[in-house]
């Protein structure tokens, strides 16, 4: 954790449709860090990973984003994923037509080239993800089927941190990741998302409930409410959370949060 | 000979125009008269016109059609085609004319209109003027049926009612060679209920010409029911049209049941005005000796987040022809709309035949549209399932048939109606006898999934 | 969908790759069509009595005839008298032997065309007819082929050569009296190909002919004629690229193909017409007949195309399925953008017992364009045991252009099978930014699934078509993402 850190956001403010969803957020990310971002529904966690992400429907209207340094926000998606940044969709989305194994190969040649590396062959990419899905505990069968078409809720959260050790990104936000699993499926994602811990990489979790977090313990837990952060912690944070629930923080809210419902 | 056809229809309109209904309004007589200029103009349909491809009506040609004199409808025997076991208001038309004796209007909720088309065209007719004119799709024979309407069902629904039971209109015909043109008009307010079942019955040998053409205007969040049942005589001639309208968040469902007549073509449509409307067309036509059955639908999504169904299916025996035309048509800016169509056909003789042509029309990116279209015989596997379980191959296929036929009239909500076509479909179809033996719940169950 | 303005800018107005003009003095006809430039037309060819015959009989019979209006195909009227219907580059001789004897001037505009003969010859072993603004320059593989005693070349040779061959089976599956454009086609057809394949013959090269519409006015009519004897096979390839013009230019193919008994022909056309500039103009009329007869049992014909651009495209490949047992294939993909209108489909007439046929057919519209599909399958009275299966999906990009289907099913036997299905589809700004998400450029992402949607088709290509035709379609969706 030395040198400057990772993803610094500062003040940030963002519309969606005229409608301000984050109202001055700030948040630091160090490499090496887990992140959990929780709050209720409407508080803007999905809105804070889509636009980290690039997402086009969401108007930046305040603050600023840097990556290492650099404006976030200047660059278009793709090359913000090729910088290293993916997002683990919460809904991910169904691509008739083009199958799984097809889409993995375009994207992770497309983070090579960029890297100045060389590309992947048919072959040594075979044999590269599958020794992943190994890992995922996933069929092969899941390869040569359309991207996520017919896939369970868990195989498509499953397919979601398959790419992610394929990509290998330097910051991973996970998008509601544990939503719709069932304890098994929780558990094998969690492990594929432990194995990625690194000291090169952070994560951010958005989670609404604590039970991802008993499996991959965050370094800082972060509520967010209103469009703002009104409480950073630690761990221990999760737990009060889930006690306590989310009513008590929102009567501490900042000073300047509009009351007005975001929902 | 077409044209001297046309020729008649005018001389027939001379004739009755002083005593048709309403003859005395002026923006009545006046929309006749231009009606009977423009089917003059146009003549009738022949093979050049796309929409009348595959069906002919030189049969109209060939018949003195005429407007029926007035007869003693209370000779007129329609006990056989009552709806038994359920409350309706009936209101039975004989030779086109309303006929009180024979029928029966229950009590009403308050404000709500139902009543002869004549009686409101002579009583009360300025509400019915901006009604009347619509014609969206202008086909010739409504433009005839402009000219001669003289009686139907009109039904005014105002804000928030409802009509618990159905609305039973018969129209029988006598008179040998009847030309009948009847009009049914529902305005249904908004947030209002009601079910309408026009229902064309041939007593034995009668041979009439039937151009009716029914107007269903539904308004926001109403839910309009509509059974349209033609079961004429062999000779009969019936060409019809339902055209619906529908404003925000309406509901329309409208079942064609097609078992009788010589030639029998309806044009069934709707439009979706406002976001959010829902329509369920579904159909049934079986067609024998030499008849010939001809459905053209057309779904226009003009407004976004409308959803329809459309389920139709065909049996086709003898030497006859089934004709299905299903347009959806999406227009731009008509986003998140859902359409399916589904046209499913069984051709069970040597000299039987279908045409069939499923269209979409599509200028809105963000929908869902599907479209199928089959022509078969009855399956094999389920042929195989069936004799496995000992029942005959005659009873097998008759069973079978019955069942893709069923799936259709099961979607029909009003309970005494199923039952009534229920029995219909085992008396028309092949081997119906087998079929009235063994229709225990339980073998249908097996042969239901064709 | 936004992309930083620049890179938006830059994909709009990338020019048309193969827009220019060959400065080949032509020997052209003035305009205009009457029986005397029938003549003029036959006597240049040095046709025997019988060509000339059957054209004058296709010329009065056109005179008979009146254009045909579609409802979904909006074109301004075409003056027939004002093009010129014959035009040959001048090269002084009766016509070159081989490739060295070749106008080098014409030899380099293949060059720029990317269709270079001599590396054709070299790596690809594809024997190429190339036709040139009316006339055959140029046969490689001649010998090769006439080893095996397969005829390959270009009509007017064949007439020559091969006479008995093309009276046996010229407009023996297209009459002249079948559409206005046969019609006109078989007055002043200029020249095509010609192919015989022996019986038990299987050809072992992909045939291959390009083509070009050239000299300013002049309407391209290629006659092509196929005969697969029986138990032959023969995979045909047609590719075509046009310069840019900024008049509209006519074109009224017909192709016929014959299947004997036990015969296979697959046809296959990978398709870049000048499509029109962004606001609709100057592009190419297309209208062609191409029709299959399977004529013995058992044959087997397919027709396999990828169509972008063209102003307007009118052609339904059909097949008479006429043999018992015998098969008939229609897989096709057709790409509208911009203001460009697609009218296009088959016909599948199923006549004798058993026989099978299958459609596939993607429609990809993008920008303003317009796609239609229009089909015909007709069981007749005859066609016991008929099966057919169709499926039509589309794929719209973007809010204003438009997809329609119209398929004609016409069942006059109780023991056929027919399914017809049809589906639209989107690529939706979910799919965009997911793919983008995992590092694809939007243009990738776009190219991908509409790739994946073409799937089926693509794999029905012989394998150099089928790249060319992914690059061609890369090219043609430019500018309709965003």
């Amino acid at each position: 954790m030395t040198g400057a850190p990772m993803l610094e956001i500062r003040n940030l403010d963002v519309r969606v449709d005229d409608k301000p969803i984050l109202r001055g957020l700030d948040l630091t990310v160090n490499a090496g860090e887990v992140h959990a971002i929780m709050g209720p529904n409407g508080s803007g966690k999905s809105t804070l990973a889509q636009v980290l992400a690039g997402r086009e429907t969401f108007t930046v209207t305040g603050g600023d984003v840097r990556y290492d340094g650099r404006d976030l926000l200047a660059s278009p998606p793709e090359e913000r994923a090729r910088d290293g940044v993916f997002l683990a969709f919460q809904y991910p989305v169904e691509i008739p037509g083009v199958s799984n194994v097809y889409l993995l190969k375009a994207a992770v040649n497309a983070v090579r080239r960029h890297r100045g590396e060389a590309e992947l062959d048919a072959m040594d990419f075979l044999a590269l993800v599958r020794s992943k899905m190994k890992l995922m505990d996933m069929s092969d069968e899941l390869l040569y089927r359309a991207v996520n078409e017919g896939f369970s809720g868990g195989e498509k959260k499953r397919n979601e941190i398959l790419q992610m050790a394929l990509l290998e990104p330097r910051l991973a936000i996970l998008d509601e990741t544990d939503s719709g699993l069932d304890i098994d499926a929780l558990q094998v994602v969690a492990n594929g998302i432990n194995a990625l811990r690194s000291p090169e990489r952070a994560m951010i979790l958005v989670t609404h409930y604590q039970r991802l977090l008993g499996y991959v313990v965050p370094d800082f837990v972060h509520v967010l409410s209103q469009g703002r952060i009104v409480k950073s912690g630690g761990k221990e944070l999760a737990h009060e959370l889930e006690r306590r629930g989310y009513g008590w923080l929102e009567s501490q809210a900042a000073p300047g949060a509009a009351s007005d419902a975001t929902r | 000979m077409t044209t001297e056809s046309v020729e008649r229809f005018v001389a027939d309109f001379s004739r009755n125009a002083a005593s048709l209904p309403g003859a005395d309004v002026p923006w009545l007589a006046r929309l006749r008269r231009a009606a009977l200029d423009r089917f003059v103009a146009r003549g009738l349909p022949g093979a050049r016109d796309e929409d009348w491809k595959y069906t002919s009506v030189a049969a109209i040609a060939k018949r003195p059609f005429a407007v029926p004199v007035h007869s003693d409808s209370a000779a007129v025997d329609v006990d056989g085609f009552a709806l038994a076991g359920m409350a309706s208001h009936r209101l039975v038309f004989v030779d086109g004319r309303y006929a009180p004796s024979l029928s029966h209007i229950g009590r009403l909720p308050a404000g709500v209109t139902l009543e002869s088309l004549a009686h409101t065209l002579q009583a009360a007719p300025d509400a019915l003027e901006p009604l009347l004119g619509e014609d969206r799709y202008q086909t010739v024979f409504a433009a005839l049926n402009a000219a001669f309407m003289a009686d139907g069902v009109y039904l005014h629904l105002p804000r928030g009612t409802a009509v618990a039971e159905p609305i039973h209109a018969l129209f029988v015909c006598t008179a040998p060679n009847a030309a009948i043109h009847p009009r049914n008009v529902v305005v249904a307010g908004e947030g209002t209920q009601a079910t309408l079942i026009e229902h064309y019955a041939g007593l034995d040998g009668a041979a009439a010409l039937t151009n009716a053409i029914t107007q269903l205007f539904v308004g926001a969040d109403a839910s309009i029911g509509h059974y349209k049942l033609q079961q004429e005589s062999a000779r009969t001639l019936h060409i019809g049209g339902v055209h619906a309208a529908q404003s925000r968040s309406s509901r329309l469902e409208s079942h064609s049941i097609a078992l009788g007549a010589a030639l029998a073509r309806n044009d069934i449509t709707t439009s979706f005005d406002a976001e959010g409307c829902e329509a369920e067309l579904n159909g049934l036509f079986l067609a024998s000796g030499r008849q010939h059955v001809d459905h053209h639908t057309r779904i226009d999504h003009a407004k976004p987040r409308g959803t329809s169904r459309e389920y139709y299916k065909g049996i086709v025996d003898g030497a006859a022809r089934g004709v299905f035309n299903g347009k959806v048509v999406v227009h731009p800016g008509a986003q998140k709309t859902n359409a399916q169509l589904s046209s499913r056909n069984l051709l069970l003789s040597k000299s039987a035949e279908i045409d069939t042509k499923p269209e979409l029309s599509i200028d809105a990116d963000d929908v869902k549209c599907t479209h199928g279209a089959t022509v078969g015989q009855l399956d094999d596997n389920a042929m195989f399932y069936l004799r496995s379980r000992g029942v005959d191959e005659a009873m097998a296929r008759a069973l079978l048939t019955y069942a893709f036929a069923h799936d259709v009239i099961e979607r029909v909500r009003v309970a005494p109606l199923r039952s009534m076509l229920e029995r219909v479909l085992v008396e028309r179809l092949p081997h119906g006898g087998h079929i009235r033996e063994l229709s225990a719940e339980e073998s249908l169950g097996a042969a239901r999934h064709v | 969908m936004s992309l930083p303005a620049p890179k938006l800018d830059d994909l709009i107005s990338r020019e048309y790759r193969h827009g220019f003009v060959t400065d080949v003095e032509a020997d052209a006809l003035p305009r205009g069509l009457s029986e005397d430039v029938v003549r003029l037309i036959s006597a240049k060819k040095n046709e025997p009595a019988f060509m000339l015959e059957w054209r004058l009989a296709a010329f009065r019979h056109w005179r008979t005839m009146t254009e045909p209006d579609w409802a979904t195909v909006r074109h301004p009227k075409i003056d027939y008298q004002d093009i010129i219907y014959y035009s040959a580059p001048k090269s002084g001789k009766t016509g070159p032997k081989s490739l060295d004897e070749v106008d080098p001037e014409l030899l380099r505009v293949y060059e720029k065309l990317g269709v270079p003969l001599k590396e054709r010859e070299l790596l690809a072993g594809v024997a190429v007819d190339a036709v040139f603004d009316s006339v055959s320059v140029g046969t490689t593989f001649k010998a090769k082929l006439g080893e095996l005693g397969i005829i390959f070349c270009s009509f007017s040779e064949a007439v020559q050569e091969h006479p008995e061959l093309v009276r046996r089976y010229l407009g023996s599956v297209v009459p002249y009296t079948d559409n206005y454009f046969a019609a006109l086609n078989s007055a002043v057809f200029s020249d095509g190909s010609f192919c015989y394949i022996p019986r038990g013959v299987r050809c072992p090269m992909e045939l291959s002919t390009y083509f070009r519409i050239n000299a300013k006015d002049t309407g391209q009519f290629e006659r092509t004629l196929i005969i697969a004897d029986e138990g032959a096979y023969v995979s045909y390839l047609e590719g075509c690229t046009a310069p840019m013009r900024d008049e509209n230019q006519l074109h009224a193919a017909v192709v016929e193909l014959v299947a004997l008994e036990r015969a296979h022909i697959k046809y296959s056309t990978v398709q870049n017409w000048y499509p029109g500039d962004k606001e609709g103009r100057g592009g190419i009329y297309n209208f062609v007949t191409k029709r299959g007869d399977c004529r013995g049992d058992d044959s087997h014909i397919s027709w396999t195309q990828v169509e972008t651009g063209s102003a307007i495209t009118w052609k339904y490949p059909s097949c008479i399925l006429r043999g018992d047992n015998s098969v008939g294939e229609f897989h096709s993909v057709a790409l509208t953008n911009h203001f460009q209108q697609a009218d296009t489909g088959t016909k599948m007439i199923h006549i004798g017992r058993n026989t099978k046929s299958t459609i596939v057919s993607k429609g990809i519209s993008a920008g303003r364009g317009q796609n239609a599909y229009r089909g015909l399958v007709k069981i007749l009275k005859s066609a016991d045991g008929a099966r057919n299966y169709s499926q039509c999906d589309s794929l719209l990009l973007g809010d204003r252009c438009g997809a329609h289907t119209f398929p004609y099913i016409e069942v006059k036997n109780a023991t056929a099978k027919v399914e017809h299905e049809a589906s639209t589809s989107r690529i939706g700004e979910d799919q965009l930014f997911y793919c983008r998400q995992r590092g694809l450029s939007a243009e990738d992402a776009v190219s991908m699934i509409v790739n994946g949607f073409c799937k089926e088709v693509f794999k029905e290509l012989p394998m150099e078509f089928a790249v060319e035709a992914q690059k061609l379609l890369g090219v043609s969706l430019e500018g309709s993402v965003g």
